[in-house]
């Protein structure tokens, strides 16, 4: 017998806010099909929207800003429609390696690095890690584009470890900072090509000393030396921990757990969300806000194109825009989402997403009046609400509209 | 240490003490730090500025006559007719017309190769460090939160206009105030009953919970509007560089227009916290670097005009410097020490501490001549009033202008 607690739990962790049906149809399955199902690779290639080529210019940057907002558009609508754990996991990704349009200035060249993202985000680290190591979008924003052996630009062979592989303080050293960047010289990109290229002759062959190892080692070399790293998978288990599992870092032998999957990230979550620790992660993670967003719109069955603009305004004003993360470190985490502004946005943003689900709203119209509040709790895949909360709906049961801004605005649905 | 960005300081397992955060609502109103009266008399009051991003100090404070400077950036150096003169061979960046201004009238005082020892050179530690003032391992308090906590705890004393508290103004037992801008439109329905009932805590509720269910009572009680001061569009002009921080905060000129009105207004808040992103440049970096100042000039300058007469007491630092040889794509990679600006009441200006030599490196950086934590003891001391040695760990050295 499946609890509906669990699979709750789980489909809301893996998943872009379950509705009501999906949870219906895993209690069905049960966990170990719903698992399979939900992490199996989305055979749904993404069908990228129009974007024009990379133009300089003043009219260019217009077009560019256009192109940057239909991108954004494009995959805000992706993430309602597609059901699975695809989805999330790849803005999992977008927030690692937090690339932002703004510096970037060509939305082709954040699609492609979003389709490197899909392409190797489910597998093992290595063959993500020496793409990404190619990706232009990548290279233009850490300014690796003219690192060159005359003198090399350290900014992403930096942030390559200390954000992305290995993390803060995992035993690389200032010198392994400067002998990877001279690795990495030679490798540029330009927004109008679209590619990155090498060149040789920019390129600083001498041997260097990287990570306790001497030689001569190329990008693909250089990033095999990180995925094998002992710091490495450590690290990736407490970054997935962090956005699927709770705010506080995974003990040591949760962390053990996750790193003996091997490498690969899909095989790290499902052994996450199978841990005995993942239970006591309820009511423990804050929801980004496109996580809140986008999962309110799967559950109140909004049309993510008309509800397209409210939506991205929502998002900005909640402070997270795909695409735009405030830096190389990627979006803020945890608590720091909960401020008086906030609670203020996600009141609005639900009134505006309320207003667009006639449907979900007719349906808690449909319903006895005392039962609204647990019909409301359905809808949104909430387990249960405090009596606090349920005694502010219960006055509010008279008018759906608002018993549903108030409950996407609630404590129990920011935090999940 | 984890490092999502500077933000995750705030969460129960960053840098921050839970329990300062947890302690209660630290959002307030501006009528209610306009409003805020002491029993004691009003100290003098010292206005920080946090320049997010690693500003190139080399290029901020140019030692221009030093000719290790241009032969080590030979496109990044600024020529002499270029720069805004000050004495031994040392210039500001032409686009610090308002600041040469107060260096000449003497009210501007640079301190010198500020930094600490054995410097961490990733944005996120560095901020860290500078923000808790303790460089061997990461702490847990900011350095005016540990102050606030000796100083009577009350959240107005120390106060920040960005969305989310600083970590410097947390303290063990007690937290800095944020005022957040914006109007408080709420959803029609939604009344201030239903806000309170939201904000009730429930027993047995996770602190993330819990923290949610807060913002809901500080909602009720942050009332008023503060004109003028909603968050911009978020269509900032491309150009914008990278920033090491997830920063949301208010334009520079709105931040301080607001400690001014509360300065004016009589305010006991002894600490104000404002900040500017945007400086981690590491390319082109002439052009942007130049921009960017400029817009931490013009309001600087405005502000300590507008306070000259009253006990204020501004201070300007960011959490590192830059490499003294520039790289290949016309910008610096992060480096170490850095100048820090002093200006307001009781500073005397001119240059203060060694200039860090050029030639003499850390490999390939800057050795730093002045440790933060003297600049932070004089701080305490001389601008707040308060013991520094127990609020910077045991620090006993202190800035002197001789």
């Amino acid at each position: 017998m499946t609890d509906r607690s669990t699979v709750s739990h789980l489909l809301r962790r893996l998943t872009f806010g379950p509705t009501a049906a999906e949870v219906e149809a895993a209690l069905r399955a049960g966990v170990p099909a719903t698992l399979d199902k939900v992490l199996a690779p989305v055979g749904h290639p993404a069908s990228l929207p129009e974007v024009g080529a990379f133009r300089p210019g003043r009219e260019g940057r217009a077009d560019a800003r256009r192109d940057a907002t239909e991108a954004t558009g494009w995959w805000i609508t992706r993430m309602v429609t597609e059901p699975g754990a695809a989805e999330k996991l790849t803005f999992f990704w977008h927030g690692h390696w937090a690339t932002s349009v703004r510096k970037v200035r060509s939305a082709e060249l954040m699609l492609g690095q979003q389709a490197t993202l899909r392409r190797y985000g489910a597998g093992g680290t290595g063959a993500l890690v020496r793409a990404m190591l190619r990706d232009p979008a990548l290279i233009i924003w850490l300014d690796a584009q003219r690192n060159t052996r005359k003198a090399p630009n350290e900014n992403l062979a930096r942030e390559l470890m200390e954000l992305f592989t290995l993390g803060v303080g995992a035993g690389y050293t200032e010198a392994d900072v400067k002998a990877g960047a001279r690795v990495l010289t030679g490798w540029r990109a330009d927004r109008t090509g679209g590619t990155a290229t090498f060149s040789a002759r920019r390129h600083d062959p001498a041997p260097v000393t990287l990570l306790g190892r001497t030689g001569t080692f190329d990008a693909d070399a250089y990033a095999d030396l990180l995925v094998s790293h002992p710091a490495h998978r450590p690290f990736l288990a407490g970054r997935l921990w962090a956005r699927y599992g709770a705010d506080t870092p995974p003990d040591a032998a949760t962390t053990a757990r996750l790193v003996a999957q091997g490498g690969s990230t899909v095989a790290m979550l499902r052994a996450l969300v199978g841990d005995p620790a993942f239970a006591g992660c309820r009511g423990r993670l804050v929801k980004q806000p496109v996580e809140w967003m986008v999962g309110a719109a799967r559950q109140l069955g909004i049309d993510p194109e008309r509800g397209r603009s409210r939506i991205l305004a929502g998002l900005r004003a909640l402070g997270q825009v795909p695409f735009r993360p405030p830096s190389v470190g990627g979006w803020p985490a945890g608590t720091a989402w909960l401020t008086t502004s906030s609670a203020q946005a996600r009141l609005a943003s639900g009134r505006a997403l309320a207003a667009l689900a006639p449907e979900a709203v007719g349906t808690l119209g449909d319903t006895a009046r005392a039962d609204r509040p647990d019909a409301l709790a359905r809808i949104l895949v909430v387990d249960e609400w405090t009596a606090r909360t349920r005694a502010v709906l219960a006055g509010a049961a008279g008018d759906p509209r608002l018993l549903l801004t108030l409950g996407l605005a609630s404590p129990e649905y920011a935090v999940h | 240490m984890d490092t999502i960005t500077r933000r995750r300081l705030l969460t129960a397992g960053g840098v921050v003490a839970a329990g300062a955060l947890a302690a209660g609502a630290t959002a307030y109103a501006l009528p209610d730090i306009l409003g805020f009266r002491s029993e004691e008399p009003n100290g003098r009051i010292l206005v920080l500025v946090t320049l997010y991003g690693g500003n190139d100090g080399l290029n901020t404070v140019i030692p221009y006559a030093d000719p290790a400077y241009a032969a080590n950036r030979p496109s990044m150096a600024y020529p002499a007719d270029q720069v805004l003169p000050l004495d031994d061979g040392l210039a500001l960046n032409p686009a610090l017309k308002g600041l040469h201004r107060l260096y000449g009238d003497g009210r501007l005082a640079i301190v010198q190769g500020v930094g600490y020892p054995k410097p961490d050179r990733s944005h996120f530690r560095s901020m860290d460090i500078w923000q808790t003032a303790s460089p061997e391992r990461p702490g847990t308090t900011g350095w005016l939160g540990r102050w606030l906590d000796t100083a009577g705890r009350d959240p107005r004393l120390a106060v920040s206009f960005e969305p989310v508290l600083p970590p410097l103004l947390a303290g063990a037992r007690s937290a800095g105030a944020t005022v957040p801008g914006g109007t408080l439109d709420l959803p029609a329905g939604v009344t201030s009953d239903i806000l309170t009932g939201l904000g009730t805590p429930s027993a047995g509720e996770s602190p993330e919970r819990a923290r949610a269910a807060a913002c809901f009572a500080d909602l009720v009680r942050v009332r008023d509007l503060v004109a003028g001061t909603a968050p911009e569009e978020d269509e900032e002009p491309d150009e914008e560089p990278a920033t090491a921080t997830g920063g949301q905060a208010p334009a520079l000129d709105r931040q301080l227009a607001l400690v001014t009105r509360c300065i004016e207004a009589g305010a006991a808040t002894r600490v104000y916290s404002v900040s500017l992103g945007g400086f981690d440049v590491h390319a082109d970096e002439k052009g942007a670097q130049e921009a960017i100042l400029a817009s931490l000039d013009g309001p600087l300058a405005a502000f300590v005009e507008r306070m000259a007469g009253r006990e204020v007491v501004v201070a300007v630092y960011s959490e590192f410097g830059r490499r003294v040889r520039a790289n290949a794509s016309d910008g610096t990679d992060h480096g170490t020490a850095s100048p820090v600006l002093l200006l307001g009441a009781g500073i005397p200006g001119g240059l203060h501490g060694d200039p860090p030599s050029l030639t003499d490196l850390d490999d390939g950086d800057l050795r730093h001549t002045t440790d933060f934590r003297d600049v932070y003891a004089m701080l305490l001391a001389d601008v707040l009033g308060a013991d520094p040695e127990p609020i910077l760990g045991g620090w006993t050295g202190r800035l002197t202008f001789s």
